[in-house]
């Protein structure tokens, strides 16, 4: 298995040179994110998204099982990152990487502590049986900012996703099969995504969704978690360089103009995928329901 | 028509027609070795042929680098030694670059590469139990032929066909890329192309040209005619320099 290999001095002064002008290496300015691609479907809930070249899919599951003895009304949530030599020949199977680790971490504060999924909507019998939902995500291709990349493709797939039915009629629970009743959404607070900033020049100059090479020259990164609610979701900024105070605000403004448009397009996406999916007189109560519950 | 193989296939080398001089020795390429008395395939691809010289080869695209000895590639030291450098080319190992083998390096007088420094380089020797081997050097004539170590300008990454596709005479992304600005580019079959043109600005279009036309082609089995292939890039090329 190759090695990481320090990018080589030739890319470093090439890269730093032509951020001095403000350009970048792949034509893109600063402020350019690469081109998103979002494919959903055809099982409800699988989702896969392509930042330029780095593709991540995201497959949500549900099960029925019992709560947690201390949260009998909370249904449970899962999230999964599978990060393996597939994304990248320099990544090795079976041992977790510093930045599998970090993905995750930040993935974790973004949509699982941020409370995107609703869990007491997902409690079907206090104390004895709730859902518990799992989202798969799998690097399918690793060329920088794996983290925007995943939460976009998580989300995706949770929008996208619909749980079976259920008839709850005293201790009695009947999950109708997809062709008995029509599967439902699920009940999410927010969207919540993550924007990352690389920093070149002891934090003076700021690119927005860096590439690989990027990554590996920067001299700090950032990533952001916003909302379209324009809330602050998360922060978060392991190491690097220091930056003033201005520059994290100047962060933040972007992240949420980015944030704003990407959230849409998940949403036209999500929402034509479904569209195709069910068969039109259902739609009232599949493709309409992808509204937020707020 | 080019064939689909798969790793593992037979492959019928021997048929031959009247237009073939059956006396002629069978030489394989990459993808294919003998066993025996038939040959078969060791890797997926579309299987080529010239058939009058009774050559055979398998094409397909990858993104990881077996060293194989007479191919160019730009390597990364990664450690100086007394005699030697260590070289990364992006394959399982890392190779050794004798610091003997430059044009006219002696003892006294040999190159001086920096570890992160860039070199063009040939593989002199690639065999499953060693480590390859490289040079900067012609042994036959003594002179560098181009090859040595690489300054300024970038360096992109793409696909090993698309190296292939580059390596060609009057290769159409090239061409293209050639009517707009001057440029210099070296080529590695490991995937690595660098590239050097006289502004910043010219050198990002360079880059930019050379990993995006690697899609113009579409799938390998559509072969483009070499016209159709050079408007195409043309057109890239122009695409290109309004963008940017």
């Amino acid at each position: 298995m190759p090695r990481e290999v320090e990018p080589s001095t030739i890319e470093r002064e090439f890269v730093l040179a032509a951020l001095g002008q403000g350009k970048r290496v792949d034509g893109r300015t600063p402020y350019d994110m690469r081109a998103i691609d979002i494919q959903l479907g055809p099982a409800y809930g699988l989702a896969e998204v392509a930042l330029g070249k780095t593709r991540v899919v995201a497959k949500v599951a549900a099960q029925v099982v019992r709560p947690y003895p201390d949260r009998p009304n909370e249904g449970q949530f899962q999230l999964n990152l599978e990060l393996s030599s597939m994304a990248s020949p320099t990544i090795e199977t079976g041992r977790l990487s510093e930045e599998e680790v970090l993905v995750t971490r930040v993935l974790e504060k973004a949509i699982r502590q941020s409370r995107a999924v609703d869990t007491e909507s997902l409690c079907l019998l206090a104390g004895e049986k709730v859902w518990s939902v799992r989202v798969d995500i799998h690097v399918l291709d690793h060329y920088g900012n794996l983290i925007d990349c995943a939460t976009m493709a998580a989300m995706a797939a949770l929008l996208h996703f619909r749980r079976p039915d259920v008839t709850i009629i005293g201790e009695d629970v009947t999950i109708h099969t997809l062709e008995e009743r029509n599967p439902v959404p699920l009940s999410l607070h927010h969207i919540p995504l993550c924007i990352s900033f690389a920093f070149f020049e002891q934090g003076e100059q700021l690119v927005i969704d860096p590439s690989y090479l990027e990554e590996r020259l920067q001299d700090g990164d950032m990533t952001v978690t916003v909302n379209t609610h324009r809330e602050l979701c998360a922060l978060s900024k392991a190491g690097g360089a220091p930056l003033p105070s201005e520059q994290v605000l100047r962060c933040i403004q972007l992240a949420t103009a980015k944030g704003a448009e990407i959230t849409e397009r998940i949403q036209n996406a999500v929402r034509a995928s479904l569209d195709a999916l069910l068969p039109g007189g259902q739609k009232g109560s599949g493709g309409g329901g992808i509204g937020l519950d707020r | 028509m080019a064939k689909i193989i798969l790793p593992g296939e037979q492959v019928d080398v021997f048929t031959v027609d009247d237009t073939v001089d059956a006396s002629l020795p069978v030489c394989l390429g990459p993808g294919l070795v003998q066993s025996e008395t038939a040959v078969h395939a060791i890797q997926g691809g579309l299987l080529r042929s010239q058939e009058t010289a009774r050559h055979w080869w398998i094409e397909s695209n990858k993104k990881r680098y077996v060293p194989a000895v007479g191919e160019p590639v730009i390597g990364q030291v990664t450690s100086r030694h007394a005699e030697e450098y260590r070289v990364d080319i992006g394959g399982a190992h890392t190779a050794v670059l004798p610091a003997l083998a430059f044009e006219g390096a002696t003892k006294k007088n040999r190159p001086n590469l920096k570890v992160g420094a860039l070199v063009y380089a040939r593989v002199s020797l690639a065999d499953k139990d060693m480590e390859p081997e490289l040079e900067c050097v012609n042994p036959s004539t003594g002179r560098s032929d181009g090859y040595g170590e690489l300054t300024d300008g970038f360096m992109v990454h793409c696909g090993l066909a698309h190296c292939l596709r580059l390596l060609r005479p009057n290769a159409a992304a090239l061409t293209a890329l050639g009517q707009h600005i001057p440029f210099e580019v070296a080529v590695g079959m490991n995937g690595r192309v660098w590239i050097r043109a006289d502004t910043i600005d010219h050198t990002i279009l360079g880059a930019t040209m050379i990993t995006r036309s690697e899609h113009v082609y579409g799938d390998m089995t559509t072969a483009l005619t070499a016209s159709t292939e050079l408007d195409a890039c043309r057109r890239l090329v122009k695409q290109l320099v309004q963008q940017l």
